[in-house]
């Protein structure tokens, strides 16, 4: 099979003597740092943890499913497990998955500024996200929470004695640290662009990434104004969402959803932005339609303000605003399936090779696609009756965020890998662990589209025993994901020592990131890029082979 | 590998530097005088004072109507004056007017629930 | 721009106190309009995250004031219009003397920044024990919701607002309304105490010398903060506390 990874000659090849790891040395010096990238290995480490845990608590789930009987776990307990395996995944892995780690890194290279425009304020994200990672590591230890991560009430307020709200304040904390990372971002785009770089041509993942901060800087807020009403009607007992004072429990469920469905916008586009990078890259072609693709990230995260109904269908809404919201969310679906053409596109008649990161994308590809489609059908009113609340709902977003924003994670992590450490990752392992990943995945997740439209329903301890084949077969696959997922763990922390020497840009691909030393210097270029080429253009790459990247040492 | 040299980088600004899209507007440097500020802080009193008297008179659902109006004029002398936007950068403008759309929105498609839930059953 | 200019721009060899070059730029900016264009469109997202925040507040309160007219009609008549109308007259005239603060930032004129920061700091704690003393009023009318709540001065109807008799039904949801005058007073509260704090922050580092030379920008995005509290007091003010008053 060809390949189109051109690293330097093994034998000379040597790591930079200057960059951004090694510029300096201790603990001090990464805790305090201001450096964008440092904060991108931070935020990496701490997602990769946070990861595993909510990982275990899937784990958990999937083998108490094993039998239909709750005798693994009581229910209550199975309650605690499923709230701490979302409420982790959510806003502690996928929420900060993309922008966090290769977004920090990247952005500024992209756009060709030294730093983002406020490093104080990115290092004060991380910290508030280890500090809600610590709130939430000890509501975990101290008895848990059984919400679910949807908080709905009011049995979030008045029917449960759990740690609630040490819970909500938990994501209170880490949703400003969502919105810090937006902040930044949507400043160093507009302020700090490199002489001759113009919006057009910026690379697709900054336009993604523009999109997706747009979102955690008008929606998060609303999450934050909610978590503290219900903390203010636990502790108090204000009465705005207590019927027998009058509240409407119904209320939560409209500020609550404002922010969490364009959380799921916030989640899955960054990792589009990965996609249009890595595909354009192992088709070696530009993007198709680079101008539908950049809009149709800001048409998504607009749209997705319009549609958050949808998620309280059943839920006591009047039926003409369940139309409007089915209506608009039949629209939203739009911008979503204008990339999957455009990629699709890309892929036509480009000369396509098959390492780790497009593998993992054209899982995103196939995946992202069945879980986008079954989300028009759950917006679809008289399908919603029958599917919501059931394991269709369940597996219509673990394929769009497993299947789409996690391959799209591994994707990204594997792509810029080598410049993010230096050094390649084991092709041959990566690969198996892709496939596995993708075996274990369809495994896992289809038979719960059956599952659901057979009627079981989600976060039950307990199901009929007729339930029981397809979820032992669930089952089965969750363990072979697992192995998926701990491979990468284990060969990318060895490739750190022994991986391949990568230089500057062992994919040939376009864009400033690969124009710069492997790992970067700390101020990102010796001296300030000036654009003159298009995104995506292979023809100006070939025009540069002969010239050196600046290297220090 | 080689570094690029002071008097290589230096010579090539001798030429033409074509200017970076992100180059600053220069809007923020604009001085507002203190007399629009004086001038605008005694509309805003003036405004305060017409508010309370008006909610006085009893003008039915109108009432509401005239509160919010006012809340809303005494809002955008703050904005495009104390707080310099009509001096300010397109970007700005657009800032603000985002935020006030979701705002919109948040209000508006939340009453839409609200309101029709009375409407007849179907 | 001329290249000797350009060189000493881009030059990193250290601080020149040149016009563009200032001591005051961080370093991963090129020129310090940039660096002020950036804090500025920063300062002015934040306000957007906070027009949201409140904005979930207002939201709840348009539901319950349709759901419970007579009953936040009877709430807001109990509140005292002069204290209304007073904090409001504060605040107007804070949001006047911190705009003059920032004039003084911009033409460096350093006692009279002092000056007009110093009389919005006590503008600001003025409005604070305004607030301070109506709370203090409620509490003692057993009309704090959740901690000491009564409905039993709604039954009876009021002095100056005998048509305020409710029903015992209407009377209990009048703690809504109480509910969002503390949840949203409250949280403006605590925004002008984080703003009355920055700002002896900020003046204590202006006396110290900071400011006062062209680096105008912690002044001037302090400003569009304060601005936004006070616009927030804006809708506060009839919303709360003018609701039907002719009655």
């Amino acid at each position: 099979m060809s390949t189109i990874v051109s690293l330097p000659d093994q034998s000379t090849a040597r790591l930079p003597k200057v960059s951004y790891l090694n510029k300096e040395y201790g603990l001090k010096s990464w805790l305090l740092t201001g450096d964008h990238k440092r904060i991108a290995v931070l935020y990496m480490i701490s997602i990769t943890f946070f990861f595993f845990i909510g990982g275990a608590m899937a784990a958990l789930i999937r083998m108490e499913l094993l039998t239909p009987p709750s005798d693994l776990l009581a229910a209550d307990t199975y309650n605690k497990v499923f709230t701490a395996h979302g409420l982790i995944m959510v806003f502690f892995f996928l929420v900060p998955s993309v922008p966090a780690t290769i977004g920090n890194f990247l952005i500024p290279i992209m756009v060709g500024a030294k730093d983002l425009a406020f490093p104080k304020i990115n290092l004060l994200s991380w910290y508030l996200y280890i500090v809600a990672g610590t709130m939430m590591i000890g509501v975990l230890a101290f008895g848990g929470v059984d919400t679910g991560w949807t908080f709905t009430t009011p049995l979030s307020t008045h029917y449960l004695n759990t740690h609630v709200v040490s819970a909500g304040l938990a994501v209170f904390v880490a949703g400003f640290s969502s919105i810090f990372t937006g902040l930044n971002f949507i400043v160093t785009i507009h302020r700090m662009r490199a002489p001759g770089m113009t919006w057009f041509r910026l690379p697709l993942f900054v336009w993604s990434h523009y999109a997706a901060s747009i979102l955690m800087v008008l929606g998060t807020p609303v999450l934050a104004i909610t978590l503290v009403l219900v903390v203010l009607e636990r502790t108090i007992g204000i009465g705005v969402f207590d019927p027998t004072k009058g509240g409407d429990p119904l209320l939560f469920q409209h500020l609550f959803w404002f922010y969490s469905h364009p959380a799921v916008y916030i989640m899955i586009l960054p990792g589009m932005g990965v996609i249009s990078e890595v595909i354009s890259t192992f088709s070696r072609k530009r993007v198709f339609g680079y101008t539908a693709v950049a809009f149709s990230s800001v048409a998504i995260a607009v749209f997705g303000f319009f549609v958050w109904a949808h998620h309280m269908f059943v839920m006591g809404i009047s039926n003409y605003s369940a139309l409007v919201f089915s209506l608009l969310t039949m629209l939203v679906a739009v911008p979503s399936a204008i990339k999957i053409f455009n990629w699709s596109a890309t892929l036509y008649k480009g000369s396509i090779t098959f390492e780790t990161p497009m593998l993992y994308a054209f899982g995103f590809l196939g995946l992202f696609t069945i879980g986008g489609l079954t989300g028009v059908f759950l917006g679809s009113l008289g399908m919603d009756i029958h599917l919501t609340e059931t394991y269709f709902i369940v597996a219509h977003f673990h394929f769009v965020m497993v299947g789409g924003m996690l391959m799209a994670y591994l994707s990204g992590v594997h792509f810029w890998w080598p410049k993010i450490t230096g050094r390649m990752y084991p092709e041959g392992v990566s690969k198996l662990a892709a496939v596995i990943t993708f075996v274990g995945f369809v495994l896992t997740f289809f038979p719960q589209f059956i599952l659901g439209y057979l009627g079981m329903p989600r976060r039950y301890a307990a199901y009929p025993p007729e339930f029981q084949v397809l979820n032992v077969f669930s089952s089965a696959g969750a363990s072979v994901l697992g192995v998926g997922y701990l491979l990468p763990l284990l060969y990318l922390t060895w490739s750190l020592k022994y991986g391949k020497i990568a230089g500057p840009n062992p994919w040939q691909a376009t864009g400033l990131e690969w124009q710069i030393q492997s790992p970067p210097l700390t101020e990102n270029f010796a001296e300030t890029p000036i654009v003159t080429h298009e995104a995506y253009d292979y023809e100006w790459l070939e025009s540069q082979k002969p010239s050196e990247v600046p290297t220090v040492g | 590998m080689e570094q690029q040299q002071g008097e290589h980088h230096e010579h090539e600004h001798h030429l033409h530097l074509p200017h970076g899209p992100s180059e600053p507007t220069h809007h923020e440097e604009h001085i507002v005088s203190p007399k629009v500020y004086l001038i605008i802080g005694t509309c805003l009193l003036i405004l305060t004072a017409t508010t309370t008297a008006v909610s006085y008179i009893e003008l039915g659902a109108f009432n509401a109507v005239v509160a919010i109006l006012i809340a809303c004029i005494k809002m955008t002398l703050v904005i495009l004056f104390f707080m310099h936007v009509k001096y300010s950068s397109g970007l700005t403008k657009l800032t603000v007017a985002a935020g006030f759309f979701t705002f919109i929105v948040l209000i508006t498609m939340t009453m839409t629930d609200y309101m029709s839930r009375a409407w007849g059953r179907w | 721009m001329d290249s000797q200019t350009l060189a000493a721009q881009t030059a990193e060899t250290g601080h020149i106190g040149h016009g563009e070059h200032p001591p005051y730029l961080r370093h991963h900016f090129e020129n310090a309009p940039q660096q002020r264009e950036a804090a500025t469109f920063g300062m002015w997202l934040f306000l957007l995250t906070e027009i949201m925040f409140f904005g979930g507040l207002f939201c709840a309160y348009l539901i319950f004031r349709n759901w419970y007219y007579p009953a936040f009609v009877a709430g807001s008549h109990t509140l005292h219009i002069w204290a209304g109308t007073l904090n409001t007259t504060l605040l107007i005239i804070s949001s006047f003397t911190m705009a003059m603060a920032v004039h003084a930032a911009e033409t460096r004129m350093r006692k009279a920044i002092m000056g007009w920061m110093i009389v919005t700091i006590i503008l600001g704690c003025g409005f604070l024990c305004v607030k301070a003393y109506e709370w203090h009023d409620e509490w003692v009318d057993h009309h704090v919701p959740g901690l000491n709540f009564s409905p039993e001065s709604f039954l009876h109807g009021s002095k100056a607002y005998p048509d305020d008799k409710l029903s015992l039904d209407m009377a209990e949801k009048t703690q809504l309304y109480y509910s969002l005058y503390f949840a949203m007073t409250g949280m403006h509260a605590l925004h002008m105490i984080i703003g009355v704090s920055l700002l002896t922050i900020l003046l204590i580092q202006v006396y110290g010398g900071k400011y006062v030379n062209g680096h105008v920008a912690p002044i001037e995005n302090f400003g569009l903060y304060w601005h936004f509290v006070d616009i927030v007091w804006i809708f506060l003010f009839p919303l709360l506390y003018l609701i039907s008053r002719h009655q």
